[in-house]
């Protein structure tokens, strides 16, 4: 039987100790999900912004499919982003697997429909309020994406969360696609699975608080700005 | 700059869920005269306006704006004050400097077209405040000077002062005289008898998706020609 104060109180001192591998980590995640949610926002967004003004045959089809994508399982992401980065495969050339480059790409597709499905929803909500006025001031269609997405940017920030929140915490996508190499594609999620399975659990519960820390830390700050900028902006 | 006025309404007719919401509307709309659309609550007043603007599709009948113009430019020389305007989550300024962006005006020419719409609907002071928090008389104001800035041939407004307190409302009825003067045609609802009688140069009357009674304001309210417009003068409840 382990000692769990101990390793809790070993797992405080590695990270008041500022211990430098442990940092190390933590950057890469963050470094990785973050870029992951920024191609996927720029990707999911817009498309999430068309799919709910735009009606055209099977449309709904679509719509059951992304929602479906929305469980993607990372593992099974994982799995294709390997096959499609893997030497042979038609992106083997980029030479990006096992590489940080790889996770980012694993971790956008993951979220990407996640952002799509539910940026979908803010906007069509959005259009409900906006859509006869938007049409009566004649905005073209391309406008009135833009100016949808720009003016439901309180609750897409709660939509990016979420994708955030999806990609932090993933592990099988990045162990997959990255290997979980000391020092190179080690994440806060492959350590800790890595740590646990070794028996270092102090590793393991510094990496699980200090993770749930980020995560909190970042919706926090993002519900304060939100609340603080739809006082000032209405 | 040809005019797309007179907008002839011809059996212009709309129906939803298995309802006929409006029928066999045909008149002509002119130019130079201010209509006042009047009628019980549920009568058609707003489904006309919407018809009228493009906003939604006729399912029957059908109206003819003159001059020939596509639909992207007949949009483009009208404009619509909603009951409750929508406004974008930007400044004052920001949401007319929007609508001169997309009617194509030149990125400095807007400035100071959108603060001159500003200054006078006497919003100069509150130009750079987010439109969203504006008090609800100022908002419809906003929603005015975007309407001016765009300088109308037709502005079409629904019932724009039914949300707002006296001084509003008078600020709401002399920006509908100064559109008049500058030689906008104004088509408006509202429910308010007094305002009509101050604002109307013809009626449109409607009850139950028909177009009951049409003349000139004078001859409207001093002798209404049918029952129904004699009851809705007299206050009485009808539907
Ligand atoms: N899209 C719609 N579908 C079904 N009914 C509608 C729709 N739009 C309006 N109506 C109905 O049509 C009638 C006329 O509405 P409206 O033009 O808003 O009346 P008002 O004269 O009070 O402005 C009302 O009974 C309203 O409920
Ligand atoms: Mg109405």
């Amino acid at each position: 039987m382990f000692d769990l104060a101990a390793a809790f109180s070993s797992a405080i001192a590695l990270i008041a100790g500022l211990d430098a591998e442990l940092f190390a980590i933590v950057r890469l995640s963050l470094g990785v999900s973050l870029a992951a949610v920024a191609i996927a926002a720029v990707i999911g967004l817009p498309l999430g912004a068309f799919l709910a003004l735009a009606r055209f045959p099977g449309r709904e089809v679509v719509l059951v499919a992304l929602n479906a994508l929305m469980g993607l399982p990372p593992v099974v992401v994982g799995l294709a982003v390997y096959v499609l980065l893997s030497r042979a495969g038609p992106l083997g050339s980029f030479g990006l697997l096992f590489t940080p480059g790889a996770m980012v790409v694993a971790q956008a597709v993951l979220v990407t429909p996640i952002i799509a499905a539910l940026g979908r929803q803010a906007v069509a909500d959005l259009w409900e309020e906006y859509g006869e006025q938007l049409r009566s001031l004649g905005a073209p269609r391309r406008r009135v994406i833009g100016t949808l997405l720009w003016d439901g940017r309180h609750s897409l920030i709660t939509v990016l969360l979420a994708g955030f929140g999806r990609a932090a915490a993933e592990v099988g996508a990045v162990m997959i696609v990255g290997g979980n190499i000391k020092g190179l594609t080690r994440t806060m999620t492959t350590a800790i699975s890595l740590e646990t399975s070794k028996g270092d659990l102090a590793m393991a519960l510094g990496l699980g608080m200090i993770l749930l820390a980020v995560v909190a830390a970042v919706n926090g700050a993002a519900f304060a700005a939100g609340a603080w900028a739809r006082r000032v902006s209405g | 700059m040809t005019s797309i006025l007179p907008l002839e309404l011809r059996g212009l007719g709309y129906s939803a869920g298995g309802r006929r919401l409006l029928s066999g509307v045909t008149v002509p709309l002119r130019a130079g005269m201010r209509t006042i659309v009047l009628g019980p609550n549920g009568a058609g007043k707003s489904l006309l306006l919407r018809l009228c603007h493009g906003l939604i599709q006729p399912t029957e009948g059908g109206l003819r704006w003159s001059g020939g113009l596509d639909e992207a430019a007949l949009r483009r020389r009208q404009a619509m004050v909603f009951q409750r305007p929508v406004l974008l989550r930007r400044s004052a300024l920001g949401n007319i400097r929007y609508v001169l962006s997309l009617r194509g005006v030149a990125r400095r020419l807007r400035q100071g077209m959108a603060e001159e719409a500003l200054d006078r609907f006497g919003l100069g002071e509150l130009a750079r405040r987010p439109a969203r928090v504006l008090s609800g008389g100022e908002r419809q104001r906003l929603a005015l000077a975007r309407a001016w800035a765009v300088r109308p041939e037709v502005l079409f407004l629904d019932e724009p002062t039914s949300a707002l307190d006296p001084a509003a409302t008078l600020a709401v009825e002399i920006a509908v005289h100064d559109f008049h003067a500058n030689g906008t045609k104004i088509v408006m609802t509202t429910h308010d008898l007094g305002q009509a009688r101050r604002l109307a140069d013809e009626v449109l009357f409607l009850s139950r998706g028909r177009l009951v009674e049409h003349g000139p304001a004078a001859e409207f309210f001093q002798a209404p020609a049918t029952a129904q417009a004699r009851a809705f003068l007299a206050g009485e409840l009808m539907c």
